[in-house]
């Protein structure tokens, strides 16, 4: 009987799709419309041909792992675009001539930089984040997913929503909010799919079978909830025609500044930090085999992280239409969240207490160790730049660009590799991965790789930032805009070049999950008992 | 009074202190006495539940029962 109402479902979305495609107002909103019809017309049929034939029973005594399977397979997919692009991008800005002409306007770095940025935040990470939340969440509470298939809705749902915000960028569909650039039908879709994860993730909580919710879950249901809180305040849009992509902010001004930096950096502290902290607090005892360093400090390092971040985010409009107490405020809360950010660094790093020797023999716990290095630095960084007279020479510079990458590709990027070797052999069945020595490789060419490039950016940021103050003796501007463009071109080859190795670190993984995966066989863990 | 005027001030008198004394208790319920057995034990849940095979029809398999929580130990 559902299947019939699927497919009444699946027909009617081919149907009201293909009118979208015929009436739509624009390029990115047709194409969509037909990818959405050819989707739903796939899944008609596949629905159809499983109508009234006997349904093969699913096996619910172990672990739900095949939804992790496919998101770790996403996860290094993603991993590769999103830095790909971001090396095309970084070579972009090094020789205007890659703009190229016959690709435009589809691939000049106007539309590439939205879809390198989304890439690595939201499909790399996003597929990281809702994976490693779906395994950690099923081996802290000894339950398996709850809600059946809903975790596979989530997975092809939230990747469908990547694909739709990329070839939305390519075709000229943006709202243009930074890491929201999205269109209203894109976000809309986001929100149907972020409520089945939150779903799927407390349903399993409400099932679990230990008395308590270890930390871990504590950080990525604060990612969960406050990312949806952050997404739909920050969306707040109408179409301008139901047919067409375009969407006019209901905020304007500086309220509409103020929500979108109240999002941005909130999907920083949130997102970013938190949901990937959540990642930390389980994969690094795991992997150094010791439990996490002081669970009490764990408890204050969450409550401290979510009290304090919401507020940073008018760090992000110094000197701006925005109230004076405005970003004071968000300038004070950043700097005192320097404190807990470096207490989350401390813990991670003090779990190895005892272990220290690890370093030389497992690469796997070097790059967690790296990566938290990574995230002290950046949150040392961070609450200094956000100091109104720093940010005076810091804004519009690269050195913003440099701070970022160091979080991204050290902090998150890092910890996120670790968590793929350590996922990879466990959830196809082998002892480890195929090749130790490629992940060596891999380690010291994404160091390397990260080291030129938040290196060349902090040079080529102050510098830019001293040229465009630099005024002579009678108050004149000494450089003109483009005499600091051609000053940085040094510096924006080395940024480049660092990119390219952090990109061959990358592809050395892809080859290694795929050698690993190959080679093993598919093993079903089962669910764990609790505490004796 | 506008509605403006009337959440600022909320936000800033109230609000504030509720939210401070909310963080604050967090602080004290963390170092709550016994808090370090429960700690210690929580602390040790990614190292359960993932090794022990279960459905192999092991004579006195416990999985399918109810759970035990045993705090004690």
């Amino acid at each position: 009987m559902s299947n019939y109402l699927k497919l009444v479902a699946l027909g009617l979305v081919v149907f009201i799709a293909a009118l979208a495609a015929n009436w739509g107002r624009d390029l990115a909103y047709q194409v969509h419309a037909i990818l959405i019809m050819l989707v739903a017309a796939g899944m008609f049929v596949w629905v159809l041909r499983q109508t009234d034939s006997p349904q093969p029973t699913i096996d619910t005594s172990g672990y739900m792992d095949g939804v992790i399977r496919a998101g770790v397979i996403a996860t290094g997919f993603w991993g590769v675009v999103g830095f790909l692009v971001g090396v095309v991008i970084a070579f972009q800005l090094a020789f205007p001539v890659l703009n190229l002409d016959w690709a435009q306007p589809y691939a000049n770095f106007g539309r590439l930089r939205p879809l390198h940025t989304s890439a690595v935040i939201f499909a790399f990470g996003g597929n990281a984040l809702i994976m490693s939340s779906f395994y950690i969440v099923q081996r802290t509470c000894g339950a398996r997913l709850w809600g059946g298939n809903l975790a596979w809705f989530v997975f092809w749902g939230y990747n469908l929503f990547i694909v739709l915000a990329a070839t939305g960028y390519l075709l000229g569909a943006t709202q243009s909010k930074e890491y929201a650039e999205p269109e209203w039908y894109v976000d809309i879709w986001l929100t149907v799919v972020w409520v089945a994860f939150l779903a799927v993730y407390l349903g399993t909580i409400f099932t679990r079978k230990e008395r308590h919710i270890y930390v871990a879950n504590w950080f990525l249901l604060s990612f969960i909830v406050t990312v949806a809180m952050l997404h739909i305040v920050n969306n707040i849009s109408i179409p301008v025609s139901i047919w067409g992509s375009k969407s006019v902010q209901v905020f304007a001004g500086v309220q509409d500044a103020m929500t979108q930096w109240w999002y941005g950096h909130n999907a920083v502290g949130f997102f970013l930090t938190a949901g990937f902290l959540g990642m930390m607090y389980y994969f690094v005892p795991k992997q150094a085999g010791r439990p996490v360093f002081s669970y009490k400090l764990s408890i204050i390092h969450f409550w401290a992280l979510i009290f304090l971040y919401i507020w940073a985010g008018p760090h992000h409009l110094h000197y701006t239409a925005l109230p004076d107490w405005a970003s004071t405020l968000g300038m004070v809360f950043s700097i005192i969240l320097w404190m807990p950010s470096w207490g989350g660094m401390i813990n991670g790093l003090m779990t190895l207490q005892g272990a220290w020797d690890k370093l030389r023999t497992d690469p796997i716990i070097r790059m967690m160790v790296i990566s938290l290095a990574f995230y002290g630095m950046s949150t040392f960084e961070g609450p200094m730049m956000s100091i109104r007279a720093v940010n005076s020479l810091s804004h519009y510079t690269d050195w913003t660009i440099g701070h970022v990458h160091s979080g991204a590709l050290g902090w998150n990027g890092m910890i996120t590799f670790g968590a793929l070797y350590f996922l990879t052999p466990k959830l196809w069945g082998r002892a480890q991965m195929y090749s130790m020595s490629a992940i060596n490789w891999h380690f010291w060419l994404a160091t390397i790789g990260i080291v030129l490039y938040a290196s060349s950016m902090w040079v080529t940021g102050i510098m830019e930032g001293l040229m465009w103050r630099e005024v002579d003796a009678q108050g004149f501007l000494v450089n003109s805009f483009a005499d600091t463009v051609s000053a940085k071109f040094p510096m924006y080859v080395v940024r480049g070049l660092g990119g390219v190795m952090y990109l061959a670190g990358a592809l050395i993984m892809a080859w290694n999950m795929w050698m690993t995966i190959r080679g093993g066989e598919t093993v079903t863990a089962p669910v764990g008992v609790p505490a004796e | 009074m506008e509605t403006y005027s009337f959440l600022r001030e909320l936000a800033d008198s109230w609000v504030l202190l509720a939210l401070t004394l909310f963080f604050l208790g967090t602080i004290v319920w963390a170092f709550r006495p016994g808090s370090r057995e429960t700690h210690r034990e929580t602390a040790d849940i990614p190292f359960r539940n993932d090794t022990l095979p279960c459905d192999k029809g092991c004579p006195d398999c416990a999985c399918k029962s109810a759970p035990k929580f045993d705090l004690e130990a």
